[in-house]
């Protein structure tokens, strides 16, 4: 017996176009948006109106003419040098600090078993969830203003971010060379300094010069709270409303993004080739 | 058979490291490379142990125990935290409607024209100067948006809001593009070769394929911005970032202490959140 199909051969009922777990989600979703918005009291007049068209025009005709002054592009020169020395030292204490909370971070054999791994990946957590702008901000107070501050302040949030991902590597490793020395009766240090290490470094070093390239654009922008690099002069001349100046600072820092992102594109490019 | 310690030249070679040249060389090389780096950076550890900077420090995290609990505090953290979480998806909704129109105005996948060869020049200028506009946007970065709106449109919310959906604009416009030309693009495409508008393709070709990497990239994103909501306080946007600088400026680590700890549940609550949104979607 064959089921009764209506005259068109459809099934009666249409087909839920989504699954109601899915259709609940955007629910959440919609009410979470609209909340938002209610709950901000956003002053869509302040931007929206000609008032606002207008004195956003002023402000960004106040942008140019640029400052070309010759002293003035040498300060900026040296604002850039040290952005990008806070981006390299900055990252590479990370990756030191990152490969040493990693080892007690991963199980490095079978038969480890890994008390530390819980609390270190709890410190690295809180390291890593705590943005470089907060980190500075509290650095300041002990390493007063400046780039040195900001530079441990990149330090810390990416040991905490490099530290979890060298674990992951480490812990994927191939753990066959280290059980052929382990075997041998040869010390854990050893073991990791002469196996582990050499196979993972390949990938310890990409997620490394990736971070770099994330920390160039943090450190041009850390020293709004004052730690150093284009970052304090653009808050520095932005508050005394030095527009002209305000507009080279913004021009370098848009020509170091733009360097470092197409040179990460070519080096990748010939990387994956 | 006794088994006698046999003494076997082999081992009397003393113990050598291969790599030892090597080493050095790495060695040498870092800080050679180091030093000119430590001098740009100001980098002076010492700094830090200095007594009376050490007597500070210590007080500050000291005052960190215990972390305020007052209720009054609370709720202006739970305030504060609502605030950060609505600028955050306030500033993507509005980073949405102006990444969707510039995507579908931009993507090759829906020119007419480079079906058949090469795109026509009108349609190519077009969009090469949409690509353009979407790169200066997410090249500045949030926090440089928001000190220009904050002296725009003043403190409060409106600034962050704004910030990030110009920088999360140009960023979903660029992704968003990519996505939608890494995929099958063959049902588009024969839609468009069949007569349909671009809307009819895009709509009933490109969108149904591509809806759920879309959105789970959207999510994604909107966990990144509560983070950066947070940072975005530090210049006057309003939520947590504020509540924890004037904290900070007032060396009263007790409160500080609470609102790291409220701002890390908050981050993990968003990764978790999000990383649940996205499974159920893909």
């Amino acid at each position: 017996m064959s089921a009764q199909l209506n005259p068109t051969g459809c099934p009666k009922k249409a087909p839920a176009i989504m699954k109601s777990g899915t259709a609940l989600l955007l629910l959440t979703m919609l009410s979470l948006i609209i909340a938002s918005f209610w709950t901000l009291g956003l002053k869509w007049g302040d931007f929206l109106s000609m008032e606002a068209f207008r004195s956003m025009g002023r402000f960004i005709a106040e942008f140019f003419p640029m400052e070309t002054d010759s002293e003035f592009l040498v300060k900026v020169g040296w604002g850039t040098v040290e952005t990008l020395a806070m981006s390299l030292m900055g990252t590479a204490l990370a990756a030191v600090a990152g490969l040493a909370l990693a080892i007690p971070a991963s199980k490095l054999h079978s038969s480890d078993k890994g008390l530390m791994r819980t609390p270190t990946r709890w410190v690295l957590n809180a390291l890593r969830s705590i943005p470089e702008l907060v980190w500075a901000a509290l650095l300041l107070i002990s390493a007063g203003l400046g780039p040195f501050a900001g530079t441990l302040a990149l330090a810390f949030h990416t040991t905490g971010v490099l530290g979890r991902l060298f674990a992951e590597s480490i812990e994927n490793a191939p753990p066959e060379p280290a059980d052929a020395l382990r075997t041998q009766g040869i010390g854990n240090l050893r073991v990791f300094y002469f196996t582990t290490l050499p196979q993972v470094i390949p990938q310890l070093m990409s997620y490394t010069l990736y971070r770099w390239e994330n920390n160039i654009r943090a450190a041009a922008i850390l020293g709004v709270v004052g730690a150093g690099g284009l970052g304090q002069l653009l808050s520095f001349h932005m508050g005394l409303f030095q527009m002209g100046k305000t507009a080279t600072i913004l021009a370098a820092m848009l020509l170091l993004v733009a360097i470092v992102d197409s040179m990460s594109y070519h080096l990748r490019r010939r990387m994956t080739r | 058979m006794s088994s006698l310690p046999v003494h076997n030249p082999r081992f009397d070679v003393p113990l050598r490291d291969p790599a030892w040249h090597q080493r050095m060389f790495w060695i040498v090389f870092s800080i050679v490379l180091v030093w000119p780096l430590a001098v740009a950076t100001e980098f002076r550890p010492g700094v830090l142990f200095e007594p009376e900077n050490m007597r500070i420090s210590a007080e500050f995290i000291g005052s960190f125990f215990p972390p305020v609990l007052e209720p009054d505090l609370l709720w202006r953290i739970v305030g504060a935290t609502w605030t950060t979480v609505a600028i955050a998806t306030a500033g993507m909704v509005m980073a949405l409607t102006i990444a969707f129109p510039l995507t579908i105005l931009s993507t090759r996948v829906l020119s007419i024209s480079a079906i058949s060869g090469r795109m026509n020049t009108l349609p190519f200028v077009v969009r090469q100067a949409i690509r353009w506009v979407l790169i200066f946007l997410r090249s500045i970065p949030e926090l440089v948006w928001a000190l220009v709106f904050v002296r725009v449109v003043g403190l409060g919310p409106t600034a962050g809001v704004l910030a990030i959906a110009l920088t999360y604009g140009g960023m979903l416009g660029k992704v968003y593009g990519e996505i939608l030309e890494s995929g099958e693009t063959t049902p588009t495409e024969t839609l468009l070769r069949n007569g349909s508008g671009r809307m009819q393709a895009f709509f009933y070709g490109l969108l149904p394929q591509n809806v759920m990497e879309l959105t789970s990239y959207t999510v994604y994103r909107w966990e990144c911005a509560i983070r950066s909501s947070v940072v975005l306080g530090f210049v006057g946007a309003g939520g947590l970032g504020q509540e924890l600088d004037n904290s900070m400026k007032m060396f009263n680590g007790g409160e500080v202490s609470t609102m790291l700890i409220v701002f890390i549940l908050l981050v993990a609550l968003a990764d978790a959140v999000s990383a649940f949104f996205r499974k159920r979607l893909v």
